[in-house]
């Protein structure tokens, strides 16, 4: 009784609870009829609030600790680097759950599995972000991915949901088998799976001489490239993005992302942080690969959902900058991800108000003189893609600020040289949008659900996107502090 | 090597034994086929259509449910060798194991997943 | 030549055997039979390898669980399917080259010294003083007992998706039906 009382569980306590309140909406959606459904969104909703409490006070305890707490015979770690991330998940998850409730209803999706699902996924990225094993990275990912694999299909029978949950699956088990046997090629090498001793470890003082390190790291880093939509293993992004449901597209843009940057962060710096010059180089040309790629790759998109999917591909070369430059970068990192994560949820949300259970606002001709009829939106919508593009004052333009400078004080002048160009590509799509909300004439009237849940997300985003580019400074000395 | 051998010996002799009898029917016995007789066997139904036919995705949806619980089963061997030695420690992380499986049991059953609807 | 390499010969031709006839029967039904052969023999190569847990589960789960769901995906199909699959050009060239790469890939990683590893905890002398089911249970139960509790989690997530996925909600199946009595009566 004891020992399994000592296994110092607080250190996954904000998983613990989630998975607690998502085994809660998995039951008692059981007993309800349709019509009170809805109700499972608002108790998800205090799963996430629950879980950023712990979170917080968590982060509270442990900011002036020297050595972090471990778990689980060091399996876990609770340090404050993994508990922000956890504070991003948890903020990500509770805005995709006011998104989802007006649009499972109108079409007739609404059902418990969708928010257990969402709960349960967030709980992976949660045991993600203290991951101190091979094992656990593993296992997070897993936790994390195959909810969303599901929540893809979840408007079935529609045909293009059905795709796209085919398509993730196949292609997500295919990456998973890399990164098991990256996994199993590590412990080849070196006889172990824990971070400390992988850090430690003959193999990793001298990666060139050693084959089956090389390999390891190399399918491990194709395994995670592919969560985190990386070139060139990013194919199935755009496909995926366009056919899940929307709430689950936004939910996915902003919080899968992150959580495999904090598995890459975890993996490279505490795991195979001696053997730097193996994957330094490597990653950064992949970054630039990806921020050209997925730039290019919108600028021929039609479709919004598709844009925004290319995009996302292009966020996630900025965002190796990042975590290229280590240190400060993960700051970066992190404000980048939340200003991203507001944003983009922010623009989904956008989308989900311009729908009505038949039409949707996919096509970017449906933006057409959108301001005539709901400026409010066209507003929104405009605020979201200028930080996307990383304009001032928006939070986008000092998100990118923070990432550059930490690239060139790490000597990665070349890459931010690309990604700057990047950018500056990129803002003939976003404008595109705008540019049809504003200078062209309507040619229907569009779709219009009212919906106060969403509202509220589209307030907290945009508040968020203005205030971050207004006063940038406060939540950067809040996170080092 | 040994302990095999037991189970080698065992597997050649039943495997011995199920040829020798049906050898020993089809020497012995008196055979007149009716078309009748060779029909194939269904629980004495008259066959309807053909074996082979398309399935119904629900038997699908069945087999599927039996892999996860037979996943599960896989955790309960070694768990079985070791338990003693783990003691109350080993229970309690068992029925943690088991709690979440159970939900999701209660979850199939209450879908109506194993009906036949 | 020792008792231990004749039954390896045996069981290694009847693997590459059955993974052969697999491929080259023409009825899927025969192909997934050859399939649970070729798990069989893979199984006893495991006790051979000394790891009979390892066969246990690959007799419990492959040759029991996924066979079953190989022959359940052929009679979703049909006896008589047409070709699933369309010509792919340059697929044949394509696969024998990578075919051929894996295995100079294989056989270069069994040859060159360089790839020698470093044991892990389950060294053969734990091996040898608990036996192999015993040695690893004391490591999934102790050691990696979050990692155990988690694949709980997955397998309920499991289950979730069987059911959304495949499992039609009562008002699409009613949705079904009403036109179809409708128009009987």
């Amino acid at each position: 009784m004891e020992r399994f009382l000592a296994q110092n569980w607080t250190v996954i306590q904000p998983a613990l609870f989630l998975v607690f309140t998502g085994l809660i909406v998995l039951l008692v959606d059981l007993w309800l009829k349709e019509e009170e459904r809805e109700w499972l969104a608002y108790f998800s909703l205090v799963g996430f609030g629950g879980a950023g409490v712990i979170v917080v006070r968590q982060w509270l305890a442990v900011r002036g600790l020297e050595t972090p707490i471990t778990g689980f015979g060091g399996m876990m770690v609770l340090d404050t680097l993994g508990l922000l991330f956890q504070m991003l998940f948890f903020l990500v998850g509770f805005l995709a759950v006011l998104l989802a409730p007006g649009y499972l209803t109108r079409r007739r999706l609404q059902r418990g599995e969708f928010y257990a699902l969402l709960l349960f996924s967030t709980a992976g990225m949660s045991l993600l972000a203290g991951a101190q094993d091979l094992i656990m990275l593993f296992l997070g990912i897993e936790v994390l991915s195959i909810p969303l694999y599901i929540l893809a299909g979840f408007a079935r029978p529609r045909l293009d949901s059905e795709e796209a949950s085919l398509k993730y699956f196949l292609l997500g088990a295919f990456a998973t088998g890399f990164l098991l046997y990256g996994t199993a090629l590590l412990y080849g090498a070196t006889g172990t799976t824990a971070f400390e001793a992988l850090r430690a470890s003959e193999a990793a003082a001298a990666p060139r001489e050693n084959v089956m390190f090389m390999a390891g790291i190399a399918l491990l880093l194709v395994g995670l490239g592919f969560k985190i939509s990386m070139a060139p293993f990013h194919q199935w992004t755009p496909d995926v993005y366009e056919g899940a449901p929307t709430p689950v597209t936004a939910f996915m843009v902003a919080a899968t992302k992150a959580g495999g940057m904090v598995a890459l962060i975890r993996l490279l710096y505490w795991g195979l942080g001696p053997a730097d010059d193996v994957w330094r180089p490597l990653l950064g040309v992949l970054a630039a690969v990806t921020m050209t790629w997925g730039n290019v790759g919108a600028l021929l998109q039609r479709n919004v959902k598709r844009m925004l999917a290319y995009s996302s591909i292009a966020h996630a070369g900025y965002l190796l900058i990042g975590v290229l430059s280590g240190g400060v970068g993960f700051v970066a990192v992190l404000v980048y991800l939340l200003i991203y994560a507001l944003t983009n949820l922010g623009a989904f949300g956008v989308i989900l108000l311009l729908e009505d259970g038949e039409r949707e606002a996919l096509d970017i001709e449906s933006y057409r003189g959108l301001a005539r009829f709901h400026p409010g939106a066209a507003l929104l919508m405009s605020v979201f893609l200028l930080s996307l593009a990383g304009f001032p004052p928006t939070a986008g333009f000092f998100g990118k600020f923070l990432l550059f400078t930490a690239g060139i004080s790490a000597g990665l002048t070349w890459l931010v040289v690309v990604a700057v160009l990047n950018s500056v590509l990129s803002v003939f799509y976003y404008a595109r949008v705008i540019v049809k909300m504003y200078m062209q004439e309507p040619v229907e009237t569009p779709a219009f659900s009212r919906s106060w849940l969403v509202a509220g997300a589209l307030a907290v985003a945009a508040v968020g996107v203005v205030l971050l580019g207004l006063y940038p400074t406060v939540v950067v000395r809040l996170i080092t502090a | 090597m040994v302990p095999y051998v037991a189970i080698a010996v065992l597997f050649v002799l039943s495997t011995g034994v199920a040829v020798m009898i049906m050898m020993v029917g089809s020497l012995f016995g008196p055979r007149r086929p009716t078309p009748r007789k060779l029909m194939p066997y269904e629980s004495g139904m008259v066959p309807v259509g053909r074996a082979m036919q398309r399935m119904p995705i629900r038997f699908y949806l069945i087999a599927t449910l039996f892999i996860i619980f037979d996943i599960e089963v896989i955790f309960l061997f070694p768990w079985a060798l070791v338990y003693r030695q783990l003691g109350v420690f080993g229970l309690l992380e068992m029925f943690t194991f088991l709690a979440l499986l159970v939900a999701g049991f209660v979850y199939v059953w209450r879908k109506g997943a194993l009906e036949w609807e | 030549m020792s008792a231990q390499f004749v039954i390896f010969g045996l069981l290694a031709v009847t693997s590459v055997a059955t993974a052969l006839a697999m491929i080259f029967s023409r009825n899927a039904v025969h192909g997934v039979l050859f399939m649970v052969g070729n798990f069989a023999a893979v199984a006893l190569l495991y006790v051979l390898l000394g790891s009979p847990f390892l066969a246990a589960v690959q007799i419990l789960v492959y040759a029991g669980a996924i066979m079953v769901l190989f022959l359940f995906v052929v009679m979703l199909m049909g006896p008589e399917p047409a070709p699933l699959w369309e010509h792919i050009p340059g697929q044949r060239p394509l696969a024998l080259l990578f075919g051929l790469l894996l295995a100079a890939g294989l056989i270069a990683a069994v040859n060159v010294e360089e790839l020698t590893g470093v044991p892990g905890i389950m060294s053969q002398e734990v091996l040898e003083r608990l036996g192999q089911p015993t040695a690893l249970a004391q490591t999934l139960f102790e050691r990696y007992l979050l990692p155990f509790e988690v694949t709980s989690l997955l397998l309920l997530i499991g289950m979730i998706g069987a059911v959304v996925l495949a499992k039609r909600e009562k008002h699409e199946l009613q949705a079904e039906r009403a036109p179809r009595e409708g128009g009987a009566e």
